[in-house]
Order: C-alpha cells, then structure tokens, then sequence
C-alpha cells in the first residue's frame, strides 16, 4: 500500500518528512554500478543489478552501517519504494503475497469489460469474511443453548456488532453470486483452454468451497430460519439410494440437528473451510500467473502475435484492482449500514416455519425436488451437471480461447438459450405445477415423466441450433451450457420469490402476508 | 553396493527399504484417516442408548379418533377407529419439518412443502414419500406406553400396526 501510494506520488526523494534518508539511500546510490557488480560477492549481485535507489553494499560496507540500519537492511533487503521499472519487477517477484502475480502481463489484458474484476472482487470478499469472520468468533459461542443469545448479544450489545455481522453476511451472499458470474465469464472467453483446462477445476473446487462455507455459516445464529433451512437440505441427502441414512447422520453428527451438527458446521466453518480456501487459492492465482496472465481477448479468426505488448503488473494491474477492491468494499459497507443481516426467532425444533425454504443458493434443487423423482433431483442432476462443469475443458475444442462466446454464431446461439431459458422454464414450473400438486413423485412414471420431458426439449434445442442456425458443436455445448445455468437461475428465482405457504406458487408480493 | 547390484529379479535392500517407507507412509495416511473417521462418526448419546419409555396415561383418557401430542416425546398418540392405537413421529418423512395436527380438517399438514397424513399417518397428499414414522406402543394394565427410543419406518399403514387394548 505504501508503495502504491508512493509510485502515485512519483516521488524519487523522501515522500514524508523524515529526520534521515531512507536506509536504502545513502552514498551508495551513487557508485559506479560496474564496479559494485565486479566487486560484491556473488550473493549481493542480484542487488548490485538494481539501479538507482537500491542498495549494493559490500560486506565492508555493510559493517560500516550503524546497528539500526544493518536491522531493516536485514529485514527489507531491496527497495521499498520502486523508482524504476527494473525495481517494480524486483518488488513483484520477491514480495510473498506479490509473487504470486505475474510481473508483466499482456496490455490487452487490462480492460475492464475484458474480466470485470470478477476474480479480484472474490479475492476481497474472501479477505472481509476473514476478518469479520474472526472477530465474530471472540463473541459467538456454538452450542444451542448460547448460540443465540450470542448473536443477539453481538448485535445488541457490542458496539458495531451488528455492522460486522451484516458485512459477514452481505459479503457471503455476494461472494456466492461473484464467484458464479466470474466462472461465467471465464468460460464465455473461452478461458478454459490449455494451458488453463486444470485451473478450471481448481476454481470449481474454490466455488464448492464457497458453497460448503456458506450452508456451514448458515446454521450458526441457530434461529428458526438457520435451523429450518439445515433440517430440510440434509434431510434432501436422505434420498441419496442406499448411504442417504448414513450421509444425512453424518452432516447432522446424528440422526437430528443438534448440538454435534452445531459444533461440526462451526469448526468446518472456521477452520476446515478457510485452510482449503486459502490452499486453493494460492493455487489458483500460481496458475493464473504460470499461464502468464488471463486469456488475451481476440476477434474471431484473430491471430495474436507471439510475443504481445506487455506492461507491468505494478502500477499497471494493481492500481486497477485496488481501484475496483475500494468500490467494492464501500458497496458492501454501504449495504451493511442499511440493511441488516435477516435474524428470526431463536430456533424451535417444535415449530416448522411455513413456508420453510433451504438457503438461497440450494432453492434451484429444494424447486427441482418439488418436480421431479427425488433421486433425480437430489442426485442424478446435481451430479450431472458437476460432472459436465469438470469435464467441460477437456470436451474437444477448436482453439477458441480469448474470443467472446467463441464467434458470430456463437453469441447468436447463446443468446437464443438465455431466451428460451427464460421462457421455458416458468412456462415449465407453472405446468407441471397442477401436476405434482396431486402425483405422488416417487412412484411410477410421475417422477421420471418431466424428465423425459426436459430432455425432449433439450433435443429440440440441438436442433434448432444446428437447423436453423447452423451452429457447430462447440457452440451447441456452450448454448446447453448457458441453458443450464439459465434454467438453474429461474429455478431459484421461482424459490426465492414465487413460492408462499406450503411452497404453493404465488406472487412475490404476497409471500410477506 | 554390492547390495544395489544384485542378481535381476531379487530385491535389492535400497529397494526393498524405499517400499517399505512407501508402505510405512501409506500405514500412517490409513491411521490418519481412521483416526479422522472415529471422530467425525455420530457419538451415541446417553439418551438415546437406552430405550425411552413414555407413560402416556391410561387407555380411558383417549377417546377414540383423537390425536393427543407429546411434546417431550415428538410424537402424537392417536386412537383410531377400531379403538387401538398408534404413535406417530411428528417428523415428515418428506424433508424431516414438524407436522402440526390441524383439527379442524381432521388431518396432519406439513408447513414445508403442504403433504398431508390421515390419523393413522398414511400419506392423503404428496410430495411426503412414506407414511409418518411409529414408535412401538405397548399397553400394560390399562396404561399406554410409547417407546421413544425405536423408530420403525413404514411405506404405508396396515392394521397390523395398530396396538389394541
């Protein structure tokens, strides 16, 4: 941050009043770099190669230098504050948390309708959950019969409690949303191709653990809403044939929601989680850099040139993305003043809520659970589309990394999808709704028919697209694949909005009533 | 050495010691995770070790066709039409919410997802999957007593259930 703000600056000479010059300045600065080169040992050369403000000591020299100077010498052992370009390299590539960025990148890379800061933002979100999420846990006590008490104390009494509790809260919901629009775009330009198919995975991983630490989070404020939710989505792991008993008691610690379920989500919460997270995240970023920065955008049937402009990651990169850190975080601190994180009733195992809905981001398959055979819903589909989403960048590809949803045709089929996506879902919802009102799903053919259904309907896309639109297969994959998560939005907002009492279908504006 | 270069086919002892801190090293992943599973496993509580039986009362003080919760058992002891009777879970067998009786439809409704259960438990309406769970009752000296501590899943009702006076 000091270096930003003083490459801002640009100044060369002391930024600040400061009663000597700074330990890398001195006399030095100004010897002939050869003769330094020449005669430094070897293990100071890669500091002797640096110019102006960097130090190249002897070790003569060096015990020449007063104690205070040989301590931080020890400690910052080049420049702090880059003058030169050769010295922004050098900060990049020996700074920890700056190593794991690339130290140039392409030019074409930096626009911002290119990524939208997607991947930067997750990284923030990540960053305020920590630190939110470690000052929660000096007050909240996992147990059932503190839990609750804690929250309401945390918000009640401690001052800016209920501030850190709502940026935990605003921040997770939108970590969730800003992790599934940055794996859309990363797939739309074409990301996912050598050398990038293994990063992909990896950012499932990333996205399933964002997954698994908001449904752990949500049960800790143990009120009617948390326990409800908890209930009926690993009571959905009961339809899982054969080990669905086993599974359920394994998430519960038991056959119901209890003390062992708390004290289980709490510690996969605050520490099993955050470990994986920050493991798979260094990963994810060392690909990135290996990879030498995010795909290059191009125009279809663009060649680029082998060795494209390059500008350095700093200032170039990192002013950008602490430019869209400090939006982000005044949004979210902004949300948070103003609303607060929902808190119902402290939790009653003898009193269902009506109508009892499952956390947000699992709404999609509590709506497909009200539709289809359970073992559909519950394991055929989920594990379908995981699957599709990991193989998805080792499907064979004409190279069309970089182009954006990969030609012509390509966006002219895709948007078709979000279209019929968009139709064809509620359409499907609101009739099979007077259907599974009366069926029993999980006999006969009443659970199995909407898939036949569906998949019909897939069929007639294929064939539209490749009839009327002439589209190759790489774009049919991606049309289904954007139809996939088309449908899968509807099917949350139906869960969210349109389902009231006894999850019976109705306007959102009545659900409040 | 003369170890390393030993006739081909045998097992050299450089060989033979980098198996064994392969398999030493697979040995302790196993404990590991055998040490992992032993704790993540449920524990058995104290209370449900051993049988919970609940006095409910004597058989005269339920009319029959009525429906008599026990909240501390989470469960209803209901009498149906033959005059026996049946403890219900209040756990839908759907996605495990609490089934309130509603009295004024003769019927126990789900608020989760609307299924509906006749006083003997047997599913009236969908999405529910089974009929609601029993525990085991038993009438000794003309007292009702449930057995909390057993839960026996069924697909539907039959008389054969039912616990006669």
């Amino acid at each position: 941050m000091i270096q930003l703000l003083m490459f801002v600056r640009g100044k060369r000479q002391r930024p600040w009043p400061w009663p000597w010059p700074w330990p890398w300045q001195g006399q030095r600065q100004r010897q002939n770099l050869q003769a330094i080169k020449t005669s430094s040992p070897p293990e100071y050369h890669g500091r002797a190669e640096l110019s102006g403000g960097a130090v190249a000591a002897t070790k003569e020299e060096q015990r020449a230098d007063g104690l205070l100077r040989r301590i931080w010498r020890s400690v910052f052992r080049g420049p702090i504050v880059p003058t030169n370009d050769r010295e922004r390299r050098w900060v990049v590539f020996n700074t920890l948390l700056l190593h794991f960025r690339p130290t140039q990148l392409p030019e074409k890379t930096l626009r911002f309708t290119h990524t939208f800061g997607l991947g930067g933002m997750s990284l923030v979100l990540v960053l305020l959950l920590f630190a939110t999420g470690i000052l929660m846990m000096f007050v909240y006590e996992p147990s059932p019969d503190e839990a609750f008490q804690s929250i309401t104390s945390l918000q009640d009494d401690v001052l800016f409690g209920r501030l850190v509790r709502n940026i935990h809260h605003w921040s997770a919901n939108l970590l969730v949303g800003i992790a599934l629009l940055h794996l859309l775009r990363v797939y739309l330009t074409g990301g996912y191709h050598p050398p990038r198919q293994f990063n992909w995975v990896v950012g499932l991983a990333l996205l399933l653990l964002i997954l698994v630490a908001n449904f752990t989070g949500y049960l800790l404020p143990w009120d009617q809403l948390s326990y409800w939710a908890i209930t009926i989505s690993t009571a959905m792991l009961a339809y899982v044939p054969g080990i669905g008993e086993w599974l359920q008691n394994l998430a519960r610690g038991g056959p119901e929601i209890s003390s062992a379920t708390l004290i289980g989500f709490y510690t996969i919460h605050t520490t099993v989680v955050p470990a994986a997270l920050i493991l798979f995240a260094a990963l994810h970023f060392w690909r990135v850099r290996k990879a030498k920065g995010v795909v290059i955008p191009r125009r279809e049937g663009e060649v680029l040139e082998d060795k494209p402009d390059k500008v350095l990651f700093l200032p170039h990169l990192l002013t950008r993305e602490v430019a869209v850190a400090c939006v982000l975080v005044a949004t979210v601190v902004l949300i948070s003043v103003f609303f607060n994180a929902p808190l119902d009733t402290e939790a009653n195992p003898g009193m269902s809520p009506n109508p009892a809905k499952a956390p947000w981001y699992f709404l999609g398959f509590q709506e497909l659970l009200l539709h289809f055979h359970p073992i559909i819903a519950v394991v055929l589909i989920p594990l379908a589309a995981a699957l599709f989403l990991a193989f998805l960048p080792y499907l064979s590809y004409r190279d069309s990394a970089g182009v954006w949803m990969m030609s012509a045709v390509g966006r002219r089929s895709g948007l078709a999808a979000v279209v019929a996506g968009l139709v064809v879902t509620p359409l499907l919802i609101v009739i099979d709704e007077l259907r599974s009102a009366s069926a029993d799903l999980t006999s006969g053919m009443s659970g199995i028919l909407p898939l036949a259904v569906v998949a019909a309907l897939i069929g007639v896309v294929i064939f539209v697209l490749r009839r009327f639109m002439a589209a190759p297969r790489d774009e049919i994959v991606q049309a289904l694949v954007i139809l996939l998560l088309v449908a899968m939005a509807m099917l949350t907002v139906t869960g969210v909005w349109f389902r009231g009492e006894g999850m019976a279908l109705v306007w959102p504006w009545e659900i409040g009533g | 050495m003369t170890a390393q270069s030993g006739a081909g086919g045998s097992t050299t002892r450089r060989g033979f010691l980098g198996k064994l801190w392969l398999w030493l090293g697979g040995l302790a992943i196993l404990e590991g995770a055998w040490i992992t599973t032993a704790i993540l496993r449920p524990r058995k509580r104290a209370e449900t070790d051993r049988a919970e039986i609940v006095v409910a009362g004597p058989v005269e003080r339920f009319d029959v066709g009525t429906v008599t919760a026990f909240p501390a058992g989470k469960f209803y002891l209901t009498r149906v039409g033959d005059g026996g009777f049946l403890a219900l879970s209040r756990r839908c067998t759907h996605l495990g919410c609490t089934v309130p009786w509603v009295a004024e439809e003769g019927r126990f409704i789900c608020p989760c997802h609307a299924s509906s259960f006749d006083l003997r438990g047997e599913v009236l309406s969908p999405p529910a999957p089974r009929a609601l769970d029993l525990h085991p009752v038993r009438i000794e000296n003309g007292v009702v007593k449930v057995d909390t501590g057993t839960t026996i899943t069924r697909s539907e009702f039959s008389t054969s259930q039912v616990a006669r006076p």
